[in-house]
Formats: structure tokens, sequence, C-alpha cells
């Protein structure tokens, strides 16, 4: 066994490699979703069965959970192949075997060491375009998932150290923006190298034998600490149920239920009376369920240290073909707004067993957005961004106003940004006031986002939720405002028919589109919230109107 | 240019939390004195007029004072500035409010983040200028002048005017930021673009804000340190430290306060550069480690490593070119700790220096380092740093480390002390890495260099955690900042946009700027009373490749006669493929930023001055023997008066330095020297 002390400087050393693996790859990537917003992440992995051993602070918390099982795709790859050698890298962005969605590509590397595979290196970015129907891939009418993207298994994108030009070739021509994948396609396998190189000097230092038997140790530490914190919350069981909007196609709520149990150190997490997998692209596999349980448990529990060790004690049950166990072909591309769900249904029912651990749900959407079309001189453009809102209110005060999504640590490109890079014009770029949900400490506030184009014409398309079910509140809390999404149409401003999702509306030069995001969920009664706090509100125009 | 030296003394001063250090170099004769007293709290101009007293004596012979602040820093972290107003484009009130929709945390959903200005003063007028510098509305002059109003009324005492685009075209800010000075009362007016003419509008707003937020508190202080000199019959110079490390005079410091946000530290490292330079170490890496944290910076073939933009706090964002220092939340207060997993930690929880570390006997019951050092042999328990207490508690210290740590994890008291110290080790080599051998530096190349009071004790341990190559221990450790203050160079800046494929790049245009804007700089330089050694020029251009968003910086020759786009696609290609390893061709390049800065070189100061001229050999310095725990074992280490060692004296670990700012420990296997300039050097024994 190693020593307490040698194992918290080893537990450093191995996490800052995740980290610059991150940074690298967020300083030379291409597409700002990935540069800006920071949707990528990178890790190391157990050589036997994929497991997470060590992940970066910096990347996107969905993806913690989800490379495991990416990782322990290649690796039954590689065994029925049986030609795994140094050198090589696996390509592929299947959401069935790993999770998420297409947009995902997924780099995954054996790291070699004396002959035999000691572990494996991966680097995940969400790309700006993989084909399909729709430019950036949030297709909200796709029935199969051929029709949002391209999908590719995993493959040999490097064979023994040399690149397959042929894989880039093909990858290139199935998006709409070839140079932006050559570009972050490189910032990955960059990525890569650089971990290589670091994790063998540190082994080279340490020995294979004393960082082996850090990992597992580590990962042995994660399931105790989880361990000591379920056993603090009080045994017994509860049921949170919340709603996703329709699934783009058939205009109906979709159920997620939660049948949360504790039992002495062991946490159950009864998914069985959710709805079934439906028509459109708010499935999500199962890998990816429980990914994002992974994510919503790392919030409550923050400093457990992120590996595999976290879900050691859960024990899940999730019901094949539902909305939260999808097959292929079941479209997956929205599954963001699926997952966003599946975290508030936990913090909901954390929050009637252990108030003083939850908070009130974040404003719960992403708010995909697209704008396309083609320059006058021709070429193609495409604008893709997600969008901010509230988060909730929190033992210790309101929420924050403006934040990330629970599953991200995205920022948010420059408006400048986007309006240097693409044929748009912002009007509005503010605060949302009263959208978020009242309490003794309120929800923060979401946004008010409105996009004029600049140019003759283009198409917009939106992949959004929280259109007819609010953002809740916990502990007596309120809701928070809904997602409201307007377009300029002909007969002036119109909202969508499926509420928080369209395709392809036509906009003309100085027409515009808007986004008003919504807010965060109360935490507390209103009731206990406090004159000043009231009166600090109405001053500072975060509400407007007398509301109680 | 006129370049004359004048023969007078020449006064550097560093305005810490507890003391005020002085540094007076007499130009004329090279003698030097360094003077220590207690900072003013509420008014630090108070203790600084007071130090300079005590160290120049007479006032009437200083030349130029040079000042390390913390007085914006602390009025940043404290968010104590000016009531502040924003003027901005209808539609973009809460850009600062807004950030880039980021949390403080990537685990746990509880941030909370309040902006220095408020909502309710933050104002709107109609005006947009377009990404392409078009003026798509031109700003409505009656609505800024209302708005200015509005601010007064409301009580501001400073104001930004941020438009979005105003990067793209300075015309609508330019035109508002004048309505606005003549309306208000005091010279507290800032235009975003006047500090930061770059995209982003976040990071713009937040440094332009930040800066008309330091203003009146800068500002008012600066007055009353030429008030404070001229009242004692001195009409000296005062210089500031920027936190890129150049200095600027008081009119251009109090204007863009902003630049000036990490000044006191920015003059250690300066200080650093420049002792290891004399010292013959062009790459070094210095650490501050004082009651709470630990500050890292690296010096790389003798330049500063400068941050494009850093994050005071959260959503607290200054984008100017500033020392880069990281810092971790490890000091002598860091509090030892075993988590919930059953795994020892330590800090960021510190104990500070109030109530401090157990032995302090000022309440305090949970074990810090400090503690562990003292139970380790490494502190004398009888002679505390400082000199704010008589004595250590020793066996306080034992108790608490016995009862939190060495009890759960099944450990001996010294043992357990030795995992404290190892830990804090641990991360404070993690921090080290992160800025060297995680950028591709071999950490053989660097000396570490500790300042303040308490990193000298464990300058060894990370040399050898880490694989440095020496570690550079100055004289003072504990005046750094303020000799800093005394070899800083002068230096102005800026950045400007240019946004051109490089093909599309018209070179004799950007010569032209970049000849005019250097020979702008160069006259500032000139007028400026102070003798200088001679002007160097700064070229850099800011590039990407079209599609990227994060641009590197390539470096030019000063020589304009032979540039040419080849000659900048070349400088492209050798900085990216240093950064990522592999090149992208067929794809263009984009000049996003020119940078030009003009250094005014200021005379070299000769540290061998102030050398100690002892004429006791190494065995005379000797003042005892005490038992130290050394990786488990209990060793006889030697301990010496550093400040009496002899020039050339060697000293073979273990064995402990003591002076009155610091405690020096030379591990076991490894030799201590000290060199011409009174540095002590620490390296492995030769076989």
């Amino acid at each position: 066994m190693i020593d307490a002390v040698t194992l918290a400087i080893l537990n450093g050393r191995l996490e800052q490699i995740a980290d610059e693996m991150d940074a690298t790859l967020f300083r030379s990537a291409f597409n700002p979703i990935i540069a800006e917003a920071h949707d990528a992440s990178h890790g190391i992995y157990d050589a036997e069965n994929g497991d997470t051993l060590v992940q970066g602070k910096s990347g996107l918390p969905i993806f913690v959970g989800v490379m495991a099982f990416a990782v322990k795709a290649v690796i039954e790859k590689a065994y029925t192949d049986g030609d795994l050698v140094d050198g090589d890298i696996y390509i592929f962005n299947d959401p069935y075997e790993g999770g998420t969605h297409l947009s995902d590509f997924r780099l995954v590397k054996p790291f070699f060491r004396n002959g035999s595979v000691y572990c494996y290196l991966a680097s995940v970015g969400h790309w700006h375009d993989v084909g399909g129907n729709v430019p950036g891939n949030y297709n909200p009418i796709a029935t199969e998932s051929f029709q949002e993207g391209m999908l590719i298994p995993p493959v040999k994108l490097f064979k023994a150290g040399v690149l397959q030009q042929d894989i880039v070739d093909i990858l290139q021509a199935n998006s709409r923006l070839p140079l932006s994948v050559f570009g972050d396609l490189n910032a990955q396998i960059n990525a890569l190298d650089l971990g290589n190189k670091r994790l063998n000097s540190l082994l080279d230092q340490y020995g294979d034998d004393t960082i082996k038997s850090a990992l597992s140790e580590l990962k042995e530490r994660a399931s105790k600490m989880m361990r000591a914190y379920i056993s603090a919350l009080p045994d017994g069981e509860t049921i949170a149920e919340d709603f996703l909007d329709n699934d783009g196609i058939v205009d109906e709520p979709l159920k997620i239920n939660l049948r949360l149990k504790i039992e002495g150190d062991k946490m159950l997490l009864d998914f069985g009376q959710s709805s079934a997998q439906c028509s459109g692209p708010v499935n999500i596999s199962r890998s990816t369920t429980i990914a994002a349980c992974y994510v919503a448990l790392k919030h409550i529990f923050g400093d457990v240290p992120a590996n595999a060790g976290v879900l050691e004690p859960v024990d899940f049950i999730v019901e094949e073909n539902s909305l939260l166990a999808a097959l292929a072909p079941k479209p997956v591309g929205g599954y963001t707004e699926t997952i966003l769900r599946l975290i508030d249904v936990i913090f909901q029912a954390v929050a009637k067993i252990a108030p003083e651990r939850s908070n009130g749900c974040a404003y719960g959407t992403i708010n995909a957005l697209s704008i396309a079309g083609y320059r006058e001189n021709g070429q193609r453009w495409v604008m893709f961004s997600f969008f901010g809102g509230g988060h909730g209110g929190h033992p210790l005060g309101d929420g924050l106003n403006h934040g990330n999504a629970p599953i991200s640590t995205a920022t948010i490109p420059p408006l400048e940004i986007l309006e240097a890079a693409y044929p748009i014009k912002f009007n509005q770029w503010a605060l949302r006031p009263n959208s978020g949900g009242d309490g003794k400490f309120r929800g923060g506030l979401g946004a008010t986002y409105e996009i004029e184009l600049l140019e003759k014409s283009a198409d917009a398309f939106l992949f959004g939720e929280r259109g007819k079910f609010s953002p809740k509140g916990v502990v007596g809390g309120k809701e928070a405002s809904k997602n409201i999404f307007t377009y300029e149409g002909d007969d002036g401003p119109t909202n969508p028919k499926m509420v928080s999702k369209i395709v392809g509306v036509k906009l003309k030069r100085g027409q515009s589109v808007r986004i008003d995001t919504p807010g965060g969920g109360g935490y507390g009664n209103p009731l206990d919230r406090s004159k000043r706090a009231r009166d600090h509100d109405v001053q500072l125009g975060y509400v407007t109107e007398k509301k109680l | 240019m006129k370049i004359q030296k004048k023969s007078s003394k020449l006064v550097g001063v560093d305005v810490g939390g507890t003391f005020t250090d002085v540094f007076v170099l007499d130009q004329e004769s090279g003698v030097v004195s360094i003077s220590k007293v207690a900072s003013t709290k509420g008014d630090q101009s108070v203790g600084f007029i007071e130090g300079i007293e005590k160290g120049a004596k007479l006032f009437n012979e200083i030349n130029t004072v040079v000042h390390g602040t913390t007085v914006g820093t602390n009025a940043l972290l404290e968010r104590k500035g000016a009531k502040t107003g924003i003027i901005t484009t209808k539609g973009f009130r809460d850009v600062l409010e807004m950030r880039r929709r980021d949390r403080p945390s990537t685990w746990g959903l509880w941030g909370m983040f309040e902006p220095i200005v408020s909502r309710d003063l933050r104002l709107e007028v109609n005006e947009r200028t377009l990404a392409d510098g078009t003026i798509n509305i031109p700003v409505d002059t009656e609505e800024v002048k209302a708005a200015a109003i509005n601010l007064l009324e409301l009580g501001c005492e400073a104001v930004c005017v941020f438009f979005i685009n105003g990067f793209a075209n300075l015309k609508n800010e330019t035109i508002a930021a004048q309505i606005v000075r003549d309306i208000w009362p005091n010279p507290y007016v800032t235009a975003a673009t006047e500090i930061l003419p770059e995209i982003r509008e976040f990071e713009r707003c937040s440094t332009g804000t930040l800066n008309s937020y330091l203003q009146p508190v800068v500002a008012n202080y600066l007055d009353k340190l030429k008030l404070g000199l001229s009242n004692k019959g001195t009409s000296s110079d005062v210089l500031i430290v920027q936190s890129n490390g150049g200095l600027v005079d008081v009119k251009l410091a109090a204007q863009f306060p902003v630049r000036t946000a990490l000044s006191g530290p920015a003059a250690g490292v300066k200080a650093a550069q420049y002792i290891g330079s004399e010292a013959g170490f062009l790459n070094i890496i210095t650490c501050d480690m004082g009651g709470t944290s630990f500050d890292v910076s690296l010096i790389n073939k003798g330049q500063i490593t400068l941050a494009a933009q850093t994050e005071i706090a959260f959503g607290m964002v200054v984008r100017t070119p500033m020392v880069e220092i990281s810092t971790i939340g490890a000091g002598g207060g860091s509090i030892a700790n075993i988590d919930q997993g059953g795994l020892l930690t330590v800090g960021p929880e510190s104990a500070g220096s109030d109530p401090g570390p157990v032995s302090y006997g000022l309440g305090n019951d949970r074990p810090t380092v400090t503690d562990a050092n003292l139970l380790l042999g490494r502190i004398n328990p009888k002679r505390p740093i400082g000199g704010k207490l008589k004595e250590l508690d020793i066996s306080a210290a034992w108790q608490a480390v016995d009862a939190k740590i060495a009890k759960p994890l099944g450990l001996s008291v010294p043992e357990a002390a030795d995992a404290i110290v190892r830990v804090a080790n641990a991360k404070m080599a993690g921090a080290i890495r992160l800025v060297s051998v995680e950028r591709g530096h071999d950490p053989k190349d660097f000396a570490i260099m500790p300042f303040g009071g308490g990193g000298s004790l464990h300058s060894g341990a990370l040399m050898k955690e880490i694989g440095l190559g020496a570690s550079l221990i100055p004289l003072y450790p504990g005046v750094t900042s303020a000799l800093g203050c005394v070899v800083a160079d002068m230096r102005v800046d800026t950045v400007q946009t240019v946004n051109t494929l490089l093909d599309d790049l018209d070179i004799n245009q950007l010569k032209k700027r970049m000849n005019q804007q250097a020979s702008t700089f160069e006259n500032i330089l000139s007028e400026s009373k102070n003798s200088l050694d001679g002007l160097s020029r700064v070229f850099e251009l800011d590039m990407l490749y079209v599609g990227q968003t994060h641009s590197i910086c390539v470096p030019l020759s000063v020589n304009l006669q032979t540039l040419s786009k080849e000659i900048i696609k070349k400088a492209f290609d050798k900085i990216y493929l240093e950064t990522y390893g592999r090149l992208l061709p067929g794809i263009d390049a984009r000049v996003i930023n020119l940078r030009v800065a003009v250094i005014g070189n200021r005379p070299k100061l000769d540290l061998s001055s102030m050398a100690s001229i002892s004429s006791k050999s190494v065995e005379e310095c000797q003042i005892e023997t005490r038992l130290i725990w050394c990786d488990g074992v209990q060793v006889s280490a030697k301990i010496y008066e550093r400040l009496d060692l002899p020039i050339g004296g060697t000293i073979i670990g273990p064995a402990l330095l003591e002076q009155p700012d610091t405690t020096i420990f030379i591990e076991p296997n490894m030799c201590g020297e000290v060199d011409h300039i009174g540095n002590l050097l620490i390296r492995w024994c030769e076989e």
C-alpha cells in the first residue's frame, strides 16, 4: 500500500496532466465551442475496464462520466481486432458507445509502458459541424440518428504513430466546416501528445508500480468518501418528478421520475417510472444517464475526487428502451436537455431528505441556437452558441445571475467575437428581470438575448427546453420563469409551435430572434425573505413588480 | 536626447501589510542602507514618509523615490474603491454582471457574485458601432450628458464609458468621454478603449471599470505622497512600479491605476530578476511564502513572464499585461487536516498571522505548517521572525499535531509533522511545476529564489521534489520588493488592434505605426527628469490561424528596416511550433494586435556594496548545535548567524541559518555558499 503523503502528492500530479491537456486543446482549437466555451474534456482511464482514473478540473463535467464508457468501447474493439500497438489512436463519435451526441468526437490513445497497455488517455471535444440536416447538429426534428450527422464507429486515426489521411479526408468531407474539423482534430492530437509525454515522465520519476497503486488507492478513497457522505444522510426514500416540454416531433411532455433511496452507506437511484424512449432527439443512452447522475452527485458532494469511485456505492435502475436508456438508431442530439432535467430531479429529491445539501434548480436548458446562411461572396457561415440562465437559490444566498449549465463549465463566447465572425448584431444582451424564483433565497436571473440578421437571408434553429415547465424551487422556494423564444415572422413576433424548438425559420435582413432564458428556482419560503433583500431587488431592478 | 546622471539618493519603498521597507542607494558613493518601520493602516502614506525619513535622513538629497504599492490591490480585494458608474450602449448595461457566463467553481452550484458597479449605476445611451467599425447609430450626446448628471446625482465619484465594439472605431466612445469630462468635477473618467482597445466586451468593460474604480483611491494616495515629500522639502520624482515590472511617473499611474494592481508583487519579481542576473542565474523561479499563500513566478532567460489577463477575484478581470503570479493556498499558517476519505490535506484554510499557528498562543488549536516546522526543529522557538512575538509555544504545537494528525493517522508526532511539511511542499511543488515543467522548461536549468519570510525553510525540499538546479537566497529576503523598486526600468506600452490576414497586411503602414508609437513613448520618457542609461523598443504581434480565437504572442526584431511578411510568418511558425508541436500548413495566419513598448533603462546597481565585509570565519559564525528531524530520523544540525558569514564561506547541510527576517534550512547532502554579492547559493554537495 502506498503511503498517504505520496498519494496526496501523486493525486495533484495526475490531475495536473489532465488539466494541462484541457488547456492545450482550449488554446489551439478552432471552433469557439471548444476554444471559448470549453466543451471538451481529458482524462486517464483504466487499461482493463476503462474506468475513469483521473479527470481534468477544467473540462466539461458531463464528459467525466461518459468517457469511461467510450474507452471501454475502444478496449472491446481492440480486443476483437487483436491488433492494438503503441502509437495507435482511435477516433469515433458513436453516441451509443460512450454517450452524449454525434458532435462530440473522442480520441482514445492506449498508453504503452514496456510493451503493454498501462492505461488509456482520451480527449473529447464538441466539433462545430458534423453534417446532418441542421448546421451545428442540434436537429430538433430528427427521428433517427442518421439525420443528426455522420456516425463514426471506433476506427484508427493513427496506426503505430502514422496518421491515416483517408480518415481525415472522410471527416472533413462530411462537415459543412472542413477547416474547423481539421483545426480541432489537430488540437486534440496536440493534447494527447502532451498527456503522453507528461505521463511518461511521471512514471519515470515514481515508477510504474507506485503510480498504479496510487490510481487504485485514489479510486478507493473516492468511494470511501461517498460512503461517508451517504451514511450521513437519513435513511429513507423519496420521489421527485419533472418534465421535458416535448421531443420536437410530438408535442407531449416526457416524464423523468426518480425514486431516491438511502440505506446505510448505499444510495439507489431508480428511474424506472420515467417515460419510454421517444421519436425525437431527447433520448439518452444508459451511459449518458449514469454520467449525469455522477455530475449531480459531484455537485452535491464537491470534494470527492473525480473518478469512478464516486459511483461505487450507488445503484441504478434504468429500464432498457426508456427515455434514459435508448438504443440505436433513436436520435440523441438533444441529450443535454434530458440530462439537465435528470440533474434537476436529483436536486429536488435530495432537498426533501437533506435540505441543507441542496439548491433550487438551475435554468435547465442550454438553448442551442444556430443561425446559418451564405455571405454575399458565397461563403458558408454557421453561428452556433449556447446561452446562459440563472442558478437556483441555495442555503448561503441568492442564486448566481447568468451562470453556465450544471453539466458544463462552458463560458459564452464574447458577443463581439460572434459579431466579428458572423453577419449578426446583438440588440440586447441583458439580465432578465423577475425571472428568478422567489424564496428566502431568490433564484438567479436568466438573460435576454436579441440577435438581428445583417445578411440578406439565413435560417435559424433552436433546441431548447423549459418552455412549458419552469425550473423548480426547493424547500418551499418558488419556481422561476419559463424559457421564451420569439422570432420575427411576417406577421410580427412569433413563438414556435413546439414552444422551445424550431427548425429552419427563415430570417431576412433586419429581422431578429430573441431568447428570454429562465432564472433559477428559489430556496426556502418566500415569507422568510428579508425586507432588505426585497428592497435591494427593486432598487437594482432585479424585480420590477410587487411579487409575493 | 539628454541623458544625465544625478549624484544623489535613490529610494525604493515597499509598503507591506506589516512593515514598510525602505531601500536607499546613494548613487554617488554606492552606499546602501535598509530600514524598516511599521506600516500605517488606513493611511499608508504616513508610514511611507516615516520610512524614508528613517532611511534617507536628508530629504533634499533624494533624487527619485520608487514605490511598489499595494493600495490598488487592497482596494480591489477589500472592494474599497470609489462609487463608480458606467455609461454604456443601449441594451448592454449588464455586460459587467453577466461576465462570460461562468461560475466560481466547477463542482457545486452555490456561487455568488456582486459586481463592483451595481445595476442602478449602469446607464444606457443610444449609440452603436458594428464589428467592422461602421457607426450604426451616432452617439446621442444629450443622453450621455443626462446620464453623467444622473450618475453624479446618485453620488458617483468615478465613471467608465464603455461602448460595444468601441475598439473597432473609437469615435462614439471618444465623443461620449469628452462630454462626460466636460461635466465631471474631477479627472476620474475612463473610456474603456483608453485602457484596452481590444475585442471582448466583458474583459474590456471590467478592466476599464476597475480603472475608474481605483482612480480616486490611488490618485488620492499618490497626492498625499507628493505632498508629504514636498512638506519635507523635496521635489524629487516619484515613480510607481506597474504590474508588468516597469516604472511610470505618478501622473500616468494615477490615470491608469489598474495597471499597477500588482505593483508590490511585481517589484519583488523585478528584484529577483536583477539579483539572479547579477549572480549569474538567468532562469529563476521566485516564491513568496507568506502566512496564507504561496506566490510563484517564473523568470526565463532573464525575462519576467507576463500574463495577458489576471482574475483578481471571481468575475473581477483585469486584462493588461501583468507579472504572472500563480498563487496557491499554502503558507506558514495553512492548516493541516484529515479529510472524509482519511487523507492528509494542508490548506487552503489558513490561520493567517492572527491568530496564526498554534505555537503563537493566540487562540488557534489546529496545527499549521509553521507548527510542523517548529516541531521538526527547523525554527528557533526563541527567535521568531518578524519580531512580533517573544517566543513560540512548542508544547502547544506538539499537542495539536498529536491530537489532530498523528493519532488519526497512527503516526508519531515527528512523523506527522514531517508529513505535514511534505504535503505542503508537494502543493508548492505543484504550483511551481505548473509554471515551469508543464510549460516545457527543464527544472535543472532553474534556481529557486525564496523571498518573504517563510520560503527559505522549504527551498531545499522543493529542489529535491522538482529537480531544480539550485536555491539562491538573497541577502535580505524580507526587503526584496523595496530593492526591486530601485532596480526596475521605466516602461510605457500599448496595444492596438490590427485584425488583418497576414497576406493582406500593409507592411509599410504597420512599420509606420510601430515607429510613430515608439517615438511618442520615447519622447514621454525623455521628458522625465530621471537619469536613464538609454531607451529600448519592444514590438510584438498577437497572431493566430484563421479560425482560432486564442492568439499567441510573436516577438519581432526592433530593426524595422528588414521587417517583412515573410519574417513575420517565420516568427509565428517558430512560436506556434514551440507552443503546440505542430503547424497547420495551408491555413492562413491572422494578425490580431500590435503591442509596442519602450523601456527606459536605468543605471545598474552594484549589489556587491550590500554584501557584508565580514572578517569572521564560518566556524566563528556558528551559534549552536540543535537536534532536528530529517526524513524521520533525528540528526544534529549546526546553527549559524547568516549575516555574519564571509563571502565564499561554505556550509554543509543539515544546517540552519538564522537572520532577523528569515530562517534558511540547508538539507542534508546540500551545501550552501555565500557568493560575491552576499546571496546564499545552495546546491547538492559534490560527491
